[in-house]
This record gives structure tokens, sequence and C-alpha cells, in this order.
């Protein structure tokens, strides 16, 4: 490679530039290093560390997914022993994280069952005790207070949700106010499982939408579709003390979640298909809460929908809920 | 009969028709009647013995005034309500608390337009009464407030009036459901302000200021 430096240009060059005119060898300096080179040199660089930076969580994905995680199929797909194998596995990386012994079960619907919820609006007072004991209940992550139920506070008069404050901290009941609870309406029609696009989330035979937490890619998809605000992301690793760990937990529900998936309310169906009833309507201190069987034609349920002035959220969406707000006379 | 069939042989056929329709009539009615009545007290009986129990809980018992005193083994001293109110006259037109004197003093009254002996029975003041004038012991009391409060005791009994626990599938197991003075005091019924618990921290839509400034 000849030393342009010892050349003296035959043409000088028109341009206010450093090349050498004419000359068709680029620039080196004296070591040999031409600037297409270190211009080379740089790119192959930054690439193998954006390379290396893209395939980072892989090497994360092993450190906190096990093979048979990874391997594992969708709910609907698993049989009886799979289902066994895959609670059991839970329950061990729930003890090896968080270290809560806990018993996570798959209750599965009652035959004939159909649940439904009603809310009175006329006692509800908004002390929040539903939104605190569903947190308790189904393992919300702490700091962030994460609950499936919303409490907003109403004008009197008014159903403007624009209008509506869920961050409230007075006393409550203001006398101007009234106080509404939201959380999943369990949709007969329910938008947020039309838009999933791996079907990690369905609607079971008594009416609960559910998620296979294990399935779910954290689109977020069905968050945007619910027209209640009722799905949840969990933006991080939920944070519990093992001490404060509800121990009885399901698969479908209120098991610890994996960072970066969606969350709903169940209807606490960890409870409700062993006959129990919800945590939330047993912490409400009014009474303002019906749970029970919309196909028993005598439960207290049903005398809720055929007695008081009923209505159910954004009707003209025509998603038919399985929530019902009333009024007393 | 057989002479009047062999001269008329479309006769036998028209008493066929007869017998058959009257048949299935017959069929019909019955089918309808047990829809009716005879269904619905089967179904009940048969889901009856198997339900687990709906229990109230009791009202508080029978007061006793607490002496300050101390008997020797160190338990407190009480006496009945009727212990002093026997030496004293009842009043049977008070309905304010800010002039009460003695133990009553500092009671906190608001009950609509009733008076004390509304509810307090003047012949044994360790009961109650009704408004027809039959003692009610306290543990019970939820009759006595069933008097006025008949919407209320009727959304009660159909589960959407007052808290309680335990299950909906009462062949599961059982449910247990507060009284009315579980939560009502019964002096002072209507709901105190109550302050809220676990203020939401969304990560969307927390408010900039400091929570509780609700400008909408």
């Amino acid at each position: 490679m000849p030393d342009p430096a010892s050349e003296k240009p035959k043409t000088p060059c028109s341009g206010n530039c450093s090349c050498a005119g004419g000359n068709t060898t680029p620039p080196a300096s004296a070591n040999g290093t031409t600037r297409r080179a270190v211009l080379k040199g740089i790119g192959a660089t930054l690439g193998i560390a954006a390379y290396a930076k893209a395939l980072a969580p892989l090497t994360e994905l092993t450190k906190q997914t096990s093979m048979d995680e990874f391997l594992q199929k969708h709910y609907k797909e698993l049989s009886k022993d799979e289902i066994a194998t895959v609670l059991k596995r839970l329950t061990r990386e729930t003890k090896e994280q968080y270290g809560a012994d806990v018993t996570i079960n798959d209750p599965k619907p009652i035959d004939g069952v159909k649940f439904g919820y009603a809310l009175n609006l006329s006692i509800c007072n908004g002390c929040r005790k539903c939104a605190e004991a569903c947190h308790i209940e189904n393992n919300h992550d702490r700091p962030s207070h994460q609950s499936y139920i919303r409490v907003f506070e109403m004008t009197k008069g008014s159903m403007d949700f624009e209008k509506a404050n869920a961050h409230y901290d007075h006393p409550v009941p203001q006398p101007d106010k009234y106080y509404m609870p939201v959380q999943c309406q369990q949709c007969e029609h329910p938008p947020c499982v039309d838009v999933c696009p791996v079907e990690a989330t369905w609607k079971e035979k008594d009416g609960i939408v559910v998620v296979d937490y294990n399935w779910c890619i954290g689109c977020r998809y069905c968050e945007a579709a619910c027209p209640y605000h009722a799905r949840r992301f969990n933006w991080q690793k939920p944070q519990i003390p093992a001490a404060e760990i509800n121990p009885v937990q399901s698969y479908l529900s209120n098991r610890i979640r994996p960072q970066g998936v969606m969350e709903k309310c169940t209807f606490c169906l960890h409870r409700t298909r062993n006959g129990r009833l919800p945590a939330c309507l047993e912490a409400c201190p009014t009474g303002a809460r019906v749970f029970g069987d919309l196909n028993d034609p005598n439960s207290e349920i049903r005398w809720v929908l055929e007695n008081k002035r009923v209505f159910v959220l954004k009707e003209e969406l025509g998603l038919k809920p399985q929530f019902f707000y009333f009024f007393d006379e | 009969m057989s002479r009047l069939l062999k001269k008329h042989p479309g006769l036998a056929w028209i008493a066929l028709v007869v017998f058959t329709s009257v048949c299935s009539l017959a069929v019909l009615w019955a089918q309808k009647n047990r829809s009716t009545t005879a269904v619905a007290p089967a179904v009940k009986s048969e889901a009856k013995p198997d339900l687990h129990p709906v229990t109230i809980k009791p009202g508080p018992p029978t007061p006793r005034l607490d002496t300050g005193l101390k008997d020797p083994h160190g338990k407190p001293i009480t006496v009945a309500c009727s212990t002093c109110h026997s030496t004293t006259t009842p009043n049977a037109d008070r309905k304010t608390a800010h002039d009460l004197v003695q133990a009553h003093r500092g009671l906190s009254y608001a009950h609509g337009n009733l008076t004390c002996l509304s509810c307090h029975n003047a012949k044994d003041y360790d009961t109650l009464h009704l408004a027809d004038g039959r003692s009610v012991a306290f543990p019970d009391v939820m009759t006595l407030c069933a008097q006025c409060h008949g919407t209320a005791m009727r959304d009660y009994t159909h589960g959407s009036h007052g808290g309680m626990t335990g299950h909906w599938d009462l062949t599961r197991g059982p449910r247990v459901k507060n009284n009315c003075v579980n939560c009502h005091d019964p002096h002072h019924p209507k709901f105190p302000l109550v302050k809220p618990v676990l203020p939401p921290r969304d990560r969307i839509s927390v408010p900039k200021e400091p929570a509780g400034n609700d400008k909408h």
C-alpha cells in the first residue's frame, strides 16, 4: 500500500476537504488504519452489543423459567395427570420464590350453576373494604395496592365516570355522592376474550372469565378491550411477604401471578366453586353485595333481580354482564 | 249392544274416536295439574333436609351496669338496669339525650322521634318491649327493629341487606348473618362516616396532587 503522504496530488482538489485529489486510495494513518476500518469496527461492535442485549432475556429465562414451564401446554389441553404435575411444580416454585407453603387446587365449574353478583348502590358507603379484602384474598402485589375492585365516588344524579373519583381519601359517605364499586362484570359476550391473540382467556361454564397465566403473553389487548377497565397487568413480579400470602389458591384464580401477565376478578372461584361466598362480599360491612346462582329460582340473587330496580353498567354495549347494580326504594 | 253394532257398523268407529279423545284430554289435564301444584312442593321437600343452617348472630346480652368496684375474687361488680330503675319514675316523654344523668350521661341519641320507652320496657328495664306491649329479651332485638323497618327486614330476609359470611350454597355449608345491632347502634342507627381503606395506587391514573383533593 503506497503511502499517500509521500505522494503529491496530481491535480489539486477543488473541494474544501482533506482528500488527496484524484487519488482513489482512502487515507490511512501512519499505522495503516483506514477510516473505513474504524467505522466497520464500531459498526461491528455496536451490532454485537445490540445482538447480545436482544438475547439477554433468554439468559434470564433459563434462570426463572424451568423447561417444564416453557413446554407447558394450554390449560384446556392438560390431562388430569399433567395438571397435577403443574400444580405440584407451582407449589414448589411458590415455596422457592416466596418462602410460603401453599395449596394450589383446580376446582371445576359446578354443573348447572351460573354465578351472578348484584350490588346495592343505596347502601354502599364507599369504605373500600371490598377492595382491601380482594387485595388480601387474591395475593395481589402489596406495594401497588393492586385490587380487582375500583370504587368510584360519583356525584348523585350522574353516571359520568369522567367526573368520578377513584382516589378519594376523605371520610365517606359524603352527602352529595354515591359510591360505585366496579370489578369484572363476567360478560356473556366478553370482548377481552375475543381480542386475545393466543386464547389465553376464556369463559367457563359457570360464567367466569378466566386467564391461564402460563399461556398469557402479556400483550394487554384484553385490558384495552374491556369497557369496565377490569383487567390488571403485572408490571412487576408481585411482592408479598410470606406471612401475608393466602395459602388457599387455585390455578385459574388467586395463585401468585408471574410478571408480565394479565389478571382479573374471578368471583373468587377458589371459594365460590366450593360453595363459599366471595371475599369482597364477606368483607362488606353494609351488606350491599348479593351473590348466588342465577339458575336457582330460589336464590337471593334471583330475588334481587325480580324485585329490585336493577341495571347493568354500559348496557348499550350489549355485553350482557352478570354483575348487576340495584337500588332500594 | 252387539245387535246395535251390527245394525250400524260406523257407530263402533265413532265410539272409538270419542273414547281416545276423552282419554288424551284426561291425561293432558292431569299433567297440567301436576306441573302447577304437585311438582313444586316435591322439589322443596327434596332439597330441604340436606341444607345447612343460616344463623343470625344473637343480639347483645341483657346489659348490666359496671359499678367500677371489684368483688373479693377480682371480678367487676355489675348491677342490673332494674336495680336503679325500680326506684325511679319512668319518663315516657324523654326524646333527647342531652340532660340524661348518671350512667346514661354522654349517650349519643338520634333515632327518629322515638322516646326511650318506645323500646325500653318501663315494667321491666332488663327487657325491651314491642309496640303491643309484649316484652322482648335484648338478644331478640331484631323482632323489635322489624316492627318499623319492614322494608329493611324484607331485604334482610332475602339477603340483600346486612353483612354475612359463609356459604352461598347451603348444601355445602352454613351461613352466618349479622344482627341489626351488629352494624347499627340502636341509639344512633345511621352509619357513621368512615375513613376508606387501601387508597389505590394506579400506575396510570394516580393524581399528581396528594389524594383527597377531588376537584372534580
